[in-house]
């Protein structure tokens, strides 16, 4: 079996809403790893990147925050970052966020605005569908390339 | 202030060299990465790595807003720009500085001063350093009346270059306007200021370069020389330290007029001021100062025991040099081959991909610098070092003698390199000899 697309949603709903940073979760040769922080990776298990020599002695502790490399879940597409800054889901502090879950989106909808240092980047989304979750937290840095939100397309 | 966090704002092995010396200093770091570098070696060391934008280094490595936001974001209080890239850079410097980060390196006006390399030749003048003949050609007129008094051949540089780029030799006259205009427009190309000096080329000449520690307050001590003469097309090949044959009275002169140079600067952080000795005339003149750590450190690390990188940021955050003047021992001798993703039976095309099988040397008195694994990706964007294998010993034999065993037991596949060249050139009787000049490998042909 696979994640449903849909079942990806509801896990990251319920991980939003919870009190946990992080989620592994392995089921039938499908890895699922959520962090709030980081976005989603979803990939088949036993398909991780050969590791090269370690080179001296030095720790890996730091492995968990590294950059990952996002990818939608199935069925859905990544609106990505399109440069690393500050993520802002609404166009001013206290108002109503661009979009939310559920929310329907056309490829000019602003979905959220990007500031690196003080210049406010408009992201729009890009395409046409439906809002299925948004990983990217506000106010917090996100890297080029991370997912902002998940779009089921039309 | 003590630093406690630091953004590392560029790639590859200097990114590596840095994340070491904050480990044993016990200071976080942050690797800023672009897209092609996100699964490098430096992004599994150090304590997190973010992206920053695609491959291309104008939309990642050199996006200087990005990079000042990524370390606001990642909560970094420091940033150490490396080499190459922003490292030199004023206004990335000011970005920091305004943003209340420590810019692990000089300060603005510093910057400023020796980056316009005709400002850095008058800086050199009023230190009584001196210069070779030459002077500012912002005009063909003013360049022809140059060249009346200085005679051919000579050089034409960029003002806003360094590092060899984007220079000229013109050796008639009447070659001039052609080599004028040439050079003007690759300067603008390459470096955003199309202006271009003249200087006399000296026809043998050895590149000898201090290694320079300033505290920012007028205390400047050096670190001993070394001698980068075995270039190719200006790109420094091979380096080492002490340069040999010098005569002893030329070296006492080049320590004090590199440290009376970055004194009168108040010279803050790691800097080397280079030099190209006239062999001819037994004399030297003031090229240019890299105000930033510079590939070849090592080398000085070597004879000195002295971390460089570490005293960067010791320096950075208030903490003064690291030892006087007379606490300096210099002991041995150590030399450094670059070895790099290219191919010399193709004129040194770059040859990017993938490696295959990295294997490095270890052993007595060796040390290797490198970001390559085996799996490592070397991408089209950037410059083609894969690292630097550097040999010390009791004498220039042995460290010569070390590092030929060194790159004989260095495997690299899957992209082409030097490893066979550099074997070629330790190997080589003028080289062994010591002392060579910067025409050195153009004469041996390849």
């Amino acid at each position: 079996m696979s994640l449903s697309a849909k079942d990806v949603a509801e896990i990251l709903q319920a991980l939003e809403a919870s009190t946990f940073d992080t989620l592994d979760l392995e089921l039938n040769g499908v890895k699922l790893k959520l962090s709030r922080s980081a976005g989603v990776v979803l990939q088949p298990a036993g398909n991780f990147p050969a590791k090269g020599p370690d080179h001296g002695s030095a720790a890996t502790t730091g492995a968990a925050v590294h950059a990952v490399r996002i990818e939608a879940p199935h069925g859905t597409v990544a609106v990505a970052a399109p440069l690393l800054g500050i993520f802002y889901r609404s166009p001013r502090p206290g108002e109503a966020a661009f979009v939310e879950v559920g929310n329907r989106v056309e490829a000019d909808t602003n979905v959220g605005i990007i500031e690196v240092m003080k210049l406010m980047n408009t992201v729009r989304a890009g395409l046409r569908g439906e809002v299925v979750a948004i990983p990217a937290r506000n106010g917090e840095l996100v890297e080029y390339g991370e997912a902002l939100l998940f779009v089921r397309p039309d | 202030m003590p630093i406690r966090r630091v953004l590392i704002a560029n790639r590859g092995e200097i990114a590596l060299r840095v994340i070491r010396s904050c480990r044993e200093l016990g200071i976080e770091t942050v690797l800023a990465v672009s897209e092609a570098d996100r699964d490098s070696l430096p992004v599994r060391l150090s304590d997190r790595a973010v992206c920053i934008g695609p491959g291309r280094a104008s939309d990642s490595y050199l996006q200087i807003d990005t990079l000042v936001q990524a370390a606001l974001g990642t909560g970094a209080d420091a940033v150490h720009p490396g080499y190459g890239f922003l490292s030199e850079r004023a206004p990335f410097a000011r970005r920091c500085e305004e943003a209340g980060l420590v810019f692990i390196g000089p300060t603005v006006a510093q910057l400023e001063a020796v980056g316009d390399k005709l400002r850095a030749r008058a800086e050199a003048l009023a230190a009584h350093v001196p210069v070779v003949q030459g002077g500012s050609a912002h005009s063909l007129a003013e360049a022809t009346t140059l060249v009346a008094r200085v005679g051919t051949p000579l050089l034409i540089k960029a003002v806003g270059g360094g590092g060899g780029r984007g220079m000229q030799r013109v050796d008639h006259e009447s070659d001039l306007p052609a080599a004028m205009d040439m050079a003007s427009a690759e300067a603008g190309a390459a470096f955003g200021d199309a202006r271009v000096y003249l200087e006399r080329y000296v026809a043998h000449g050895r590149h000898v370069e201090v290694q320079v520690l300033g505290d920012g307050q007028g205390q400047v001590i050096h670190l001993g020389e070394r001698d980068c003469s075995v270039q190719r097309r200006y790109q420094k090949l091979i380096e080492e330290s002490p340069a040999p044959r010098l005569d002893p009275r030329l070296r006492e002169e080049l320590y004090s007029a590199a440290v009376r140079f970055a004194a009168r600067l108040h010279y803050r952080g790691a800097g080397t001021v280079e030099f190209l000795v006239d062999m001819e005339r037994g004399e030297f003149y003031f090229l240019e100062m890299n105000a930033r750590i510079q590939v070849e450190h090592p080398v000085t690390e070597a004879v000195t025991g002295i971390d460089l990188v570490a005293a960067q940021i010791r320096i950075a955050g208030g903490g003064g040099l690291p030892l006087a003047q007379s606490e300096l021992r210099l002991a041995g001798c150590a030399i450094e081959c670059r070895i790099n993703a290219e191919d010399p039976a193709h004129d040194f095309m770059p040859s990017p991909g993938r490696v295959v099988t990295a294997e490095w040397p270890q052993g007595e008195g060796i040390r290797v610098d490198t970001h390559i694994a085996a799996g490592s990706s070397v991408p089209p964007y950037y410059d083609s070092l894969l690292g630097k294998i550097i040999a010390h010993g009791a004498s220039r034999e042995q460290a010569r003698t070390r590092l030929a065993a060194a790159l004989a037991a260095t495997r690299i596949e899957g992209v082409k390199t030097n490893v066979g060249y550099q074997q070629q050139l330790l190997a080589d009787p003028e080289f062994m000899r010591g002392g060579v000049d910067t025409g050195f490998v153009a004469r041996r042909g390849t």
